[in-house]
């Protein structure tokens, strides 16, 4: 029997996070150190008693031998992100310890470190070397790199002018060709096209085959399914479940924990009155195929079926939309003449809403679903959830980043 | 292979200077991308860095030398100045860059792991290309105004790594500063304005009273200008007690820096 060595070991591990007693401040003037003393700019901790403090991770301890992948799956803010900023020595744990065995890289965000001002083939260099290699491998694997990336045309642009495409290919290739024995990867593959995807999910494959340890988190379970044999369920940064990867999917597919991008209701589950009655609520993309990612240039399609037991009821339908915890906007099919919303009949009805290109912001946005019949109403709570990916490389601030009309 | 152990760390944070030699080559590339940035965005480009000092030498010629009649030491006051504007505008140059670096960086900061140290480090090296700059206009210069170099030349390297010494200590505090406290920002403009009147750039520190010479050596500047006239144009040699307290200044400046640096650098991704 041969007995693998491990590659991370994490024992008891946890990460505390201090929150502002004032809210959302994050910076201090200096000013205020002043007047609070000098002694201020050499103890960071003096205000501990005062903050609130929020375990993002704790008493998390696994094993991952060498040459496997280990998926790591869970709600947003179970602590994912957290986990692999602590192993890729971005953050610095609270408690316990991890212990590794060879380099690592991480691919926790698309196109880290990417100026756009730089051409495709200046960041590649830059890129490289930030995530630990020297200029001689760079050199070496540039070839392979950029034919990855498929962008050799593109060489001597900057990657401002790139397609978001383009740019996800070449960040992602340059991470794919790192010679570390450990790599770390955070949800990346969830940007670029269903073509793309597939190469990058083959590329880890022979990746992993090769030997090297993987760590990837995804909210994807087919992928995650198809790569990893491990699987650990974090839940409000505790461990849930650690096992092999089929068993740990299945009670969390089965826990209903993850919002998808589509919920389908059996008959007694479903919200409903002795009018309406929920039956599906789905997002799908421009092309109409079921989809839970979209790019901020694409039309985001909310489709929400339901029956409707009797004639004559006055019947509105709409939904809640947030982002990241932030009510962003209601919509609904209602019209001022009440009359007019006596529209639909006894019957099963799809309805779709259409929420325009350029005009979400990125990041995961949350719906919930409220149909009102006459005075009566049903909600659905939060049960749809999407991401949206920015086009472009830089981030836009504000929850929102409608395209509008400019008069220059 | 060898396990390597994260876990929390305490008290004085030495640094890895084995890891360091291993991002040796980051370094270079960090500052070599502010480089390219800086000059691909700017109209006249690389010519800033010649046009830059140049004006500023012939301000301080005409008002400190011309009108004011500020003593030259024997030599023309153009010269005099630029000699001090070299190590100076490098200082000045390093700060304004190290102090934004790793604000300017966060999105790397949070996303990937390599030595911090590197990023205000960068800064200061990428100051040393418009150093190189100036240098080859200096030595122009001192052709045009036939001044011979001596045998002091030979000590330039010296006190051109005590410049580069006193830049990075200033450099490592402003940048973890600045990563807390976002007023940084606001003083730094500041501190090189009047730091530029407390150094002998625009004159030459002969006409500082004795008595307050201690005081005024405190500023390690005035020690790497010194020496920069006494290499360059073989003015008398600073005192070598003043250019001691200088000295001692800047290690303390550095030292303390790298300190602070330290004790900051392991939160960084968790506030910036």
């Amino acid at each position: 029997m041969t007995h693998k060595k491990s590659a991370i070991t994490i024992d008891d591990l946890g990460k505390r996070y201090l929150l502002g007693s004032g809210g959302g401040e994050r910076y201090r003037a200096l000013r205020d150190v002043i007047v609070n003393g000098i002694t201020g700019l050499f103890k960071r901790d003096r205000s501990q008693q005062e903050q609130k403090e929020f375990w993002a991770l704790r008493n998390v301890s696994l094993r991952v031998e060498e040459g496997k992948s280990f998926g790591v799956i869970g709600r947003n803010g179970a602590g994912k992100s957290t986990l692999l900023k602590l192993i890729s020595q971005i953050t610095e744990p609270t408690e316990g310890e991890i212990r590794l065995r060879g380099r690592v890289a991480s691919l926790l965000e698309v196109g880290t470190g990417f100026h756009p001002e730089l051409t495709g083939r200046e960041n590649i260099f830059m890129n490289g070397s930030i995530m630990g290699m020297t200029n001689a491998e760079i050199k070496r694997k540039f070839d392979e790199i950029v034919d990855f990336a498929e962008i050799a045309k593109f060489l001597d642009t900057p990657v401002k002018r790139y397609s978001s495409g383009m740019y996800v290919r070449l960040a992602f290739a340059v991470a794919a060709h790192l010679e570390t024995e450990i790599l770390l990867i955070d949800e990346v593959l969830a940007v670029g096209d269903a073509k793309f995807q597939k190469k990058c999910l083959s590329k880890m494959e022979n990746v992993s085959a090769s030997g090297k340890t993987i760590m990837f988190v995804s909210h994807n379970m087919a992928s995650v399914k198809n790569l990893c044999s491990k699987c650990i369920w974090l839940d409000s940064g505790r461990v849930k479940m650690i096992d092999d990867a089929d068993k740990v999917i299945d009670s969390y597919l089965l826990a209903g924990e993850e919002m998808g991008a589509q919920k389908v209701w059996n008959d007694q589950d479903a919200p409903q009155n002795s009018w309406v009655k929920m039956r599906s609520v789905r997002l799908l993309n421009e092309s109409e195929e079921p989809a839970a990612n979209f790019k901020t240039s694409e039309p985001v399609l909310i489709e929400l079926v339901f029956e409707v037991a009797d004639d004559g009821n006055r019947i509105v339908t709409g939904y809640h939309m947030f982002r990241r915890g932030t009510f962003l906007f209601s919509a609904s099919d209602q019209d001022h003449n009440e009359e007019k919303n006596i529209r639909y009949g006894k019957g099963v009805h799809k309805v779709v809403c259409v929420v325009p290109a350029n005009l979400l912001n990125y990041g995961e946005h949350n719906l919930e679903f409220v149909i009102g019949v006459n005075n009566a109403q049903i909600k659905t709570g939060e049960v749809l959830s999407f991401r949206v990916f920015n086009d472009y490389p830089t981030e836009w601030l504000g929850e929102v980043r409608p395209k509008l009309e400019w008069r220059i | 292979m060898k396990e390597r152990i994260i876990k929390r760390r305490k008290g004085f944070i030495s640094i890895d200077l084995k890891e360091l030699w291993v991002y040796r080559e980051l370094f270079w590339f960090l500052a070599w991308r502010d480089i390219l940035i800086r000059y691909k965005q700017a109209a006249i480009g690389i010519a800033w860095a010649v046009v830059q000092p140049l004006l500023t030498m012939v301000v301080f010629s005409v008002i400190f030398g011309g009108l004011a009649k500020l003593p030259s030491d024997g030599v023309p006051y153009p010269i005099l100045t630029f000699t001090a504007l070299l190590p100076w505008q490098f200082f000045a140059n390093s700060m304004r860059a190290s102090s934004q670096s790793l604000v300017g960086n966060s999105a790397i900061i949070t996303k990937i792991y390599f030595p911090r140290i590197i990023i205000p480090t960068s800064a200061v090296i990428s100051g040393v290309i418009d150093f190189a700059i100036s240098f080859v206009i200096l030595i122009g210069m001192m052709g045009w105004f036939r001044v011979m170099p001596t045998l002091n030349f030979l000590f330039l390297p010296l006190f051109i790594f005590l410049a580069f010494i006193a830049a990075l200590g200033v450099g490592l505090w402003l940048s973890a500063l600045n990563v807390e406290f976002r007023d940084v920002f606001y003083i730094v403009p500041f501190l090189i304005q009047a730091g530029q009147y407390f150094s002998p750039v625009a004159y030459s520190s002969s006409i500082i009273p004795a008595q307050w010479k201690f005081w005024y050596s405190l500023n390690p500047l005035v020690g790497v200008i010194d020496g920069f006239r006494w290499c360059i144009l073989g003015a008398p040699a600073p005192d070598w007690n003043n250019l001691m307290v200088s000295t001692l200044a800047m290690v303390a400046l550095f030292v303390s820096g790298l300190i602070y640096y330290k004790k900051m650098e392991r939160t960084f991704a968790d506030i910036i």
